[in-house]
């Protein structure tokens, strides 16, 4: 309706048509307005509901039974994330590599909780496209993807491509030294 | 859309090689730009563009809703639930879906009515006609089909019994029915594909409409007046005059919409339909959605199952004859004094029936729904002919602009400037 | 043409006031109360809710089941508005079944992400303890009960500032207040009860709640805010049911005010814009052409 306000017929200047070509203005202004907040609740309801956020509440992994080189599957917020249970050479190993040697060059110690070196908590899906890497092996002792062959240490550092990074660390805490809480830190839950 | 000649002249060298293509903003420009508009239309008129808005906004609430529907049995219920507390705005969604249907309907039925009265359905318009009884058809398929998602009591003994309505028909009857339910009953396998269903008529839907649109622009809108353009003055393009008349109706609509939405989400519903599917105990009233309400006191006054869906199917079909019904040559009740009262005996009438089918049907209420069954039928059978052949119509005004200013002027006459009439190019 | 409309009129009036005469005798309509919540400008009384929980959980638990609240809805705004600490104690105290890594059935304290646990472990249970019929879940219940209220009623309902549409809540108090000694000569089976509100009077539920069963928190004074009795008791459970039926009403109703006010204001915009648009229009108008609709 805007452009109706450049009609030829209008009559500029004057009271009435300045008047006029406000009103005109306004109207169209309401009509984008209006159509702009019907089409909020649409984009709205595609973000993740009540019930999506409630169930992506933090989550607690107890640590006591996993055995010594062990990896163990969980999943929170339907994202596979590794805890692993390193042994003292592999953290030994991984703490060794010189940074100029990465491609995405981290120290160990940025990968792990402070005092608990033992556990690596990692995202279990490969940078390069979001396959599942397999633990144990490649010539890095890992994980070795089978897609598309990216290698991976014994702290998910990324050791050949075509993966860009290190598998990434979700946010956790430790709540006591066998138990994790995923989805905390610093004592607050991530939105 | 074409029959008229093609004023858009592209400027830019892109729209000139586009249009040289697939001359598209020309088809557009002829039809809803410079396409002539009768200038005597009323708000009446406005409900063509209503009903497209509405068609537009079930489409894509629909979309968004499906987004989160599961159409299993077992969870169908507790997905609209799960829609209506924890989807972001699921609520409203729903509402506006739900309660968009009736909308729709409400906004279908003034604009048959308003067919009705001024004639519209009469030569040369019958083609267009007839795509609008289609259009009407495959609405109640539709909103059937819908009504049955949320799989409440409502939705499951509303399949039960209109799928047994079809079961009546002789011989083929049972295989309709079990190719219908994909099984013994009502039950998933039914429910699945009648979502599927539901989700494909809105773009048949659609398909008519657009021939719809089309027959329209070919043999141009009827008008309060029931006589045809005869020049430039009689008529107006259609934006921004129509446009802009269609739109402020629109909103007035939408409010009148919002309202139900957020006030009355559940009136037009079923408190039934909130208790979830159960084969096992029937509701005390079986009733359908309102504007089924009609048709289902018809199928209810014959006491014979066969007979009642006979009767009830032809009391839409009946509708598609109209055009060859009325014998009268003139289109608008505003000129035909004895039609017109019965074009009003006629709307009592469909509203008496809406309020029968929602009453049981025993006793005086049964009587009542046979005396108004019979009329609806009378009224096409009997009265179009009959009052047609011997009903004396008024004067038709000389043209549709006399219609507006009054008999004998050219212009002016009722506020409309002489200047512009006589002399447009003077201006700005 | 006027005798033919008021025949019309007359014969709409005579038939649709046959059918009043008609209604159906014996169940008697619930007596209508007023609601925080009911009408345009309705809220929820979070005290009321609060309380109308509280006896959902002491009482009506036992037997009705609520499957689709969860925990955290107690919490969520437009609620009965519980801190999401008491939300989180509150699950605690329930326990809810799940599988463990071993495939074993494992009980462990619910969540606020859990739904209400059920009484029974499925309907065919709640049935077979129930004398054969599972009692109604409570979560859409309000919405799922209703009356006619016949004509001309059923139109007034509809409309603004007058309209009604609290019939579920209204039936549910009148139901649990309807409880009373069966007139003379009426037969009452056993593992039924007299209950004028409800149809056919003859219902299955015992009366469930009376006088002083739930106590209520006191105020700061250590006085009552509320009496003890089945009245109040049955309209605070029945306006948490409201709530639980309907959890956004209140986001909704406010939102339906401010929607509403935007198209009336662009609908007057609109009009204007119309009025101006044509009152340029004379008899000519650019674009026509009309000798193609000579033809009819």
């Amino acid at each position: 309706m805007a452009n109706t306000a450049a009609d030829p017929d209008s009559t500029h200047g004057a009271p009435d048509g300045t008047r006029r070509d406000f009103m005109f203005l306004a109207t169209g202004a309401g009509l984008a307005v209006g159509a702009g907040a019907l089409a909020w609740p649409f984009v709205a309801s595609m973000a993740p509901d009540a019930e999506t956020i409630a169930a992506g509440a933090p989550l607690e992994v107890d640590l006591s039974p996993i055995q010594e080189g062990q990896i163990v599957n969980v999943f929170w917020r339907g994202k596979l994330i590794f805890v692993r249970s390193r042994s003292e050479k592999e953290i030994k190993e991984a703490a060794a590599v010189p940074l100029s040697d990465l491609i995405d060059p981290q120290p160990d110690a940025a990968r792990v909780k402070d005092g608990h070196a033992k556990w690596l908590v990692v995202y279990g899906n490969c940078t390069h496209l979001g396959c599942v890497p397999i633990g144990h092996q490649g010539q890095y002792e890992g994980w070795s993807c089978p897609c598309h062959g990216s290698l991976y240490d014994t702290s998910g550092r990324v050791r050949r491509g075509p993966a860009p990074a290190n598998l990434p660390i979700p946010p956790y805490l430790f709540e006591s030294e066998t138990k994790i809480r995923i989805g905390e830190e610093g004592g607050k839950a991530v939105a | 859309m074409s029959g008229h000649g093609n004023t858009y002249v592209p400027k830019s060298a892109l729209a000139k090689w586009f249009e040289s293509r697939l001359p598209l903003v020309g088809l557009v420009h002829s039809s809803f730009v410079s396409f002539p508009v009768p200038r005597n239309l009323n708000y009446f008129w406005t409900f063509g563009a209503i009903l497209i808005a509405m068609l537009v906004s079930q489409i894509v609430t629909g979309v968004w809703l499906a987004m989160h529907y599961d159409p299993s049995a077992a969870n169908a219920f507790n997905s609209v639930e799960h829609i209506m507390r924890d989807v972001n705005y699921g609520w409203l969604l729903r509402y506006m879906h739900a309660n968009g249907a009736s909308m729709f309907f409400v906004a279908v039925y003034v604009h048959i009515f308003r067919n009705l009265y001024y004639g519209s359905y009469k030569a040369p318009r019958e083609v267009l006609y007839i795509l609008g009884v289609i259009i009407y058809l495959l609405m109640m398929a539709t909103a059937f089909l819908g009504y049955t998602l949320p799989w409440g009591q409502m939705s499951f003994w509303g399949a039960t019994v209109i799928t047994s309505i079809l079961g009546a028909i002789p011989v083929v009857g049972d295989t309709i029915q079990s190719l219908l339910w994909g099984g013994y009953s009502v039950g998933s396998p039914t429910l699945n594909r009648f979502f599927s269903l539901h989700y494909l008529l809105p773009f048949m839907i659609t398909g008519v409409v657009v021939l719809h649109v089309w027959a329209l622009h070919v043999t141009g809108q009827n008008n309060p007046a029931g006589i045809p353009i005869k020049s430039g003055k009689d008529a107006v393009a259609f934006t921004p005059y129509a446009t802009i008349k269609d739109v402020f109706a629109a909103v007035v609509f939408f409010a009148f919409f919002a309202y139900w939405i957020f006030y009355q989400p559940n009136y037009l519903g079923h408190a039934d339909n909130y208790v979830p599917a159960n084969p096992a105990v029937t509701p005390a009233h079986i009733v359908p959605e309102w504007y089924f309400l009609p048709f289902y006191a018809i199928l209810r006054a014959v006491p014979d199952k066969l007979g009642g869906v006979i009767l009830m199917f032809s009391a839409v079909l009946i509708l598609a004859l109209a055009p060859w019904l009325d014998t009268s040559r003139v289109r608008s009740c505003n000129y035909r004094p004895i039609y017109r009262q019965f074009f009003f005996l006629f709307v009592v009438v469909c509203i008496l029936l809406g309020w029968l089918g929602a009453k049981p049907p025993e006793g005086g209420y049964v009587i009542a729904a046979r005396l108004c069954t019979a009329y609806y039928f009378l009224h096409f059978l009997l009265v179009m002919p009959l009052v047609g052949l011997f009903e004396t119509p008024k004067a038709l005004p000389g043209s549709i602009l006399e219609t507006v200013t009054g008999p004998g002027k050219q212009v002016g006459g009722s506020g409309m400037p002489v200047g512009a009439a006589a002399a447009p190019s003077s201006k700005g | 043409m006027k005798t033919t409309r008021v025949l019309a009129a007359s014969l709409l009036a005579a038939v649709m006031s046959l059918s009043v005469a008609s209604a159906d005798e014996g169940t008697p309509h619930p007596p209508r109360e007023t609601w925080s919540f009911a009408g345009i400008f309705g809220r929820f009384d979070q005290a009321q809710l609060q309380r109308g929980f509280q006896v959902y959980k002491e009482v009506c638990s036992s037997c009705h089941s609520m499957n689709l609240v969860r925990f955290r809805n107690l919490a969520e705004a437009g609620g009965p508005a519980f801190s999401a600490g008491q939300v989180k104690e509150l699950a605690s105290q329930y326990k809810v079944k799940e599988q463990n890594d071993a495939g074993e059935d494992v009980e462990r304290p619910a969540r606020a992400a859990d739904p209400f646990p059920p009484p029974f472990p499925n309907e065919k249970a709640a049935a077979a303890a129930n004398g054969g019929k599972a009692p109604p879940d409570f979560s859409v219940l309000a919405k799922a009960r209703t009356y006619e209220r016949g004509f001309p009623l059923f139109i007034v309902d509809a409309m603004p500032f007058v309209g009604f549409s609290e019939q579920g809540v209204d039936y549910i108090h009148a139901l649990l207040n309807g409880y009373e000694e069966p007139p003379a000569g009426k037969e009452i089976p056993s593992g039924t009860y007299y209950n004028k509100y409800y149809a056919g009077h003859l219902i299955a539920m015992p009366k469930p709640i009376s006088d002083g069963q739930v106590t209520y928190a006191k105020n700061d004074k250590g006085e009552p805010v509320v009496p003890e009795t089945t009245e109040q008791y049955s309209k605070d459970v029945a306006a948490f049911m409201a709530w639980a039926a309907e959890p956004h009403m209140m986001a909704r109703k406010a939102l339906g005010l401010r929607v509403i006010l935007f198209l009336l204001v662009l609908a007057g915009l609109l009009y204007y814009v119309k009025k101006k648009i044509w009152a340029k229009v004379g008899g000519e108008v650019h674009g026509l052409q009309p000798e193609l609709h000579k033809t009819y």
